[in-house]
């Protein structure tokens, strides 16, 4: 058989690859196990934590929620948004406007808002289609812009400087105070985790594989009969509601809507991009590991300001230009496994698919020499 | 009603002259569009970067903005240059993410960087007797002095960017690599230069959209996401490449956010806005496109 990328072939000795392949595994089992004990961990956290603790955990699991979502879209389906607080905002609007001024049930007004987030994401999307894609990012702004301008002049909402939410329906949600904490922590967690697993499910789907394809090669994954335009929609439908939902948890949290922190672009967007970026973008590691970082330094930095968001936005354009795929590409670069494992196992041989190309190739090179050995 | 239909007809002669600055605030972001294939989030932070810069080199001089942006000009072109050159030429031929994240980082750095420094007070440059004439114009309606030279400005500037990118060599070679870096690149143009040339074009119309906007209007260092929403509407509105088209888009979003703002400073904005989303649904491809270029 002739070697026709006329390459040397790549082909470690056999002996070391075995072990270091071994080791990755047990190193992968190792971290999958950590994972699930930190999850089985957070999920009894009321029992473990005491109630600052439980705060700030509910502000991780919501903050990880927007990771999610911001990262399906911009690291997968290649839809850059800076407007993602417009959902939020809506979520938030449409659950105080649903418990508070309609009167209903506090529990089903949660559901009813994430609904009504999706159903708007609807218009919004037909708009967003009509925009060029360089132009997305700055069309997605100006319509969270005008969502929150909207709020602004809703009558029952407390115009521009906003409204608390009836202590009603904080009730509803526990008597005191520690209870509501809990509550919150349960509802944040139970939202942390299914946005985790669905959208894991999500990308390990059809939709998955095919965003995947678009996102290393768009014309190349149009030819293969992959429905682009397809994927962007469903993406960008799937983000509203569990945006909407993560709205109606800030409302809890913060106990009143307001259009400038309801509609905050610097808390649920700018925040959000520096942690996906800086964590990992185009991965379901980094989001998790850019968020607690995020929040982790917060807990220090908060006290600098200003200097603290001018470090963030040094940090990533730094990360963009040496290591796009953030901290957990650097972490691949010397351990190549996934621990929640985003792509299929190729049939044949038990490679690791990569995100970088390089190693890819690699791969591929290696297995041919073994097909060619055995020629 | 004679007095209301007056008083309309005046919003929009001065809802037509702030468009002016607002095609200042455009063109630059147009022509970086072409360059960068991407909106350039930090557009509107450059501009008010540039404010404060101006703001503080006329006061330690002591002289006029209008000469010290003159004499910042060069300075400007360079900056934009250099920022070419050492950052965003590095992403050129990745893919569109890298561009749009480290222009977002940018933005986020100058406009917080420029509240460490200046503090989040409003300011203002003073145009001196300039911006007090005006000229009557009949019907008991008058125009200020200093508008009417702004806007002349952006035509003048919109009139010298079209000769400068389609009657001479430089500029057909700035449009050949932004139509398509590989066939530039294969033809032997050193697209690295001629990326950073354009930005530092960029630059000099950054740097009079600054003048223009200190003297007339209120600025802090929070400004810059309002100006780069209003220049990409008007970017978007005038169709993509269209420079005229541009002067079009200014004109209408002046028009509208100060119909807008006869109700509040809220309807300003959603005004603006809403007109755009209409415009845009109406003509997708913009009012005056030139060709299809992505």
């Amino acid at each position: 058989v002739s070697n026709p990328s006329g390459l040397a072939p790549y082909v470690p000795s056999a002996g070391a690859t075995a072990d270091k392949v071994g080791r990755l595994q047990m190193l992968t089992l190792a971290l999958r196990i950590l994972l699930v004990i930190a999850i089985v961990l957070l999920g009894a956290g009321p029992w473990l934590f005491d109630l600052n603790q439980m705060t700030l955990l509910t502000e991780f699991f919501t903050l990880l929620v927007l990771a999610l979502m911001w990262n399906l879209l911009a690291g997968y389906a290649d839809i850059v948004t800076v407007g993602q607080q417009g959902f939020v905002g809506v979520g938030a609007y449409a659950f105080f406007g649903l418990a508070a001024l309609a009167g209903l049930d506090p529990f089903l007004s949660i559901i009813l808002a994430a609904a009504m987030t999706a159903v708007l994401a609807v218009p919004a999307l037909l708009f967003i289609l009509r925009l060029r894609l360089a132009y997305l990012a700055v069309g997605t702004w100006v319509l969270a812009d005008v969502l929150s301008l909207i709020a602004g002049k809703l009558p029952g909402f407390g115009g521009g400087s906003g409204v608390s939410l009836p202590i009603s329906i904080a009730r509803a949600f526990g008597g005191s105070v520690s209870q509501r904490v809990i509550t919150l922590y349960i509802l944040a967690f139970i939202l942390a985790a299914a946005a985790l697993t669905t959208t894991w499910c999500l990308l390990r789907s059809r939709v998955g594989l095919g965003l995947t394809a678009m996102r290393d090669n768009e014309e190349g994954a149009k030819s293969a009969g992959i429905d682009v335009p397809r994927m962007r929609v469903i993406c960008f439908l799937w983000t509203a509601p569990f945006l909407g939902l993560a709205g109606t948890l800030v409302t809890l949290q913060k106990v009143r809507v307001a259009p400038s922190a309801s509609f905050s672009i610097t808390d649920w967007t700018i925040y959000i991009i520096f942690a996906v970026v800086i964590g990992g973008i185009g991965s379901l590691e980094g989001p998790i590991i850019g968020t607690a970082l995020f929040l982790l330094l917060r807990e220090y930095l908060a006290d600098f300001g200003a200097w603290y968001l001018i470090l963030l936005g040094a940090v990533s354009i730094a990360v963009i230009l040496i290591e796009p795929r953030g901290l957990w590409g650097v972490w691949r670069r010397f351990f190549p496994i996934d621990v929640i494992p985003v792509s299929h196992k190729s049939p044949k041989n038990m490679d690791r698919t990569d995100f970088a190309g390089t190693s890819r190739l690699k791969h591929g090179l290696h297995h041919r020499a073994e097909t060619e050995q055995k020629a | 009603v004679t007095i209301m239909a007056l008083e309309f007809l005046n919003q929009i002669i001065q809802g037509a002259l702030i468009g002016g600055l607002y095609v200042l605030f455009a063109i630059g972001l147009s022509l970086s569009l072409g360059v960068m294939r991407f909106v350039n989030i930090a557009h509107g932070d450059l501009i008010v970067l540039s404010s404060f810069i101006l703001m503080s080199f006329s006061a330690i001089l002591g002289l006029s903005p209008f000469i010290a942006a003159a004499l910042l000009m060069p300075v400007a072109f360079l900056a934009f240059y250099a920022l070419q050159r050492l950052l965003l030429q590095r992403l050129v031929g990745t893919n569109l993410l890298g561009v749009i994240l480290v222009t977002f980082g940018l933005a986020i750095v100058i406009q917080n960087g420029l509240l460490q420094t200046y503090g989040p007070d409003t300011r203002k440059l003073s145009g001196g007797a300039l911006e007090l004439k005006s000229i009557s114009i009949g019907g008991g309606l008058s125009i200020g002095l200093y508008p009417l030279l702004v806007f002349a400005t952006a035509v003048v500037v919109i009139f010298a960017l079209d000769r400068f990118l389609y009657r001479t060599s430089i500029g057909s070679r700035i449009r050949a690599v932004a139509d398509d870096p590989a066939a530039a690149n294969l033809i032997g143009l050193p697209s690295a230069k001629i990326y950073g040339i354009a930005m530092g074009v960029v630059g000099l119309t950054v740097m009079s959209a600054a003048c223009c906007m200190s003297i007339w209007t209120n600025f802090d260092p929070e400004i810059g996401p309002s100006r780069l929403l209003i220049a990409f509407e008007v970017v978007v509105l005038g169709g993509l490449g269209s420079l005229w088209g541009t002067l079009v888009g200014g004109i209408i979003i002046g028009v509208a956010q100060n119909l807008g703002a006869q109700v509040d400073a809220a309807w300003q904005i959603l005004t603006q806005h809403l007109v755009f989303l209409v415009i845009l649904f109406l003509r997708p491809q913009g009012l005056f496109s030139r060709g299809s270029r992505t």
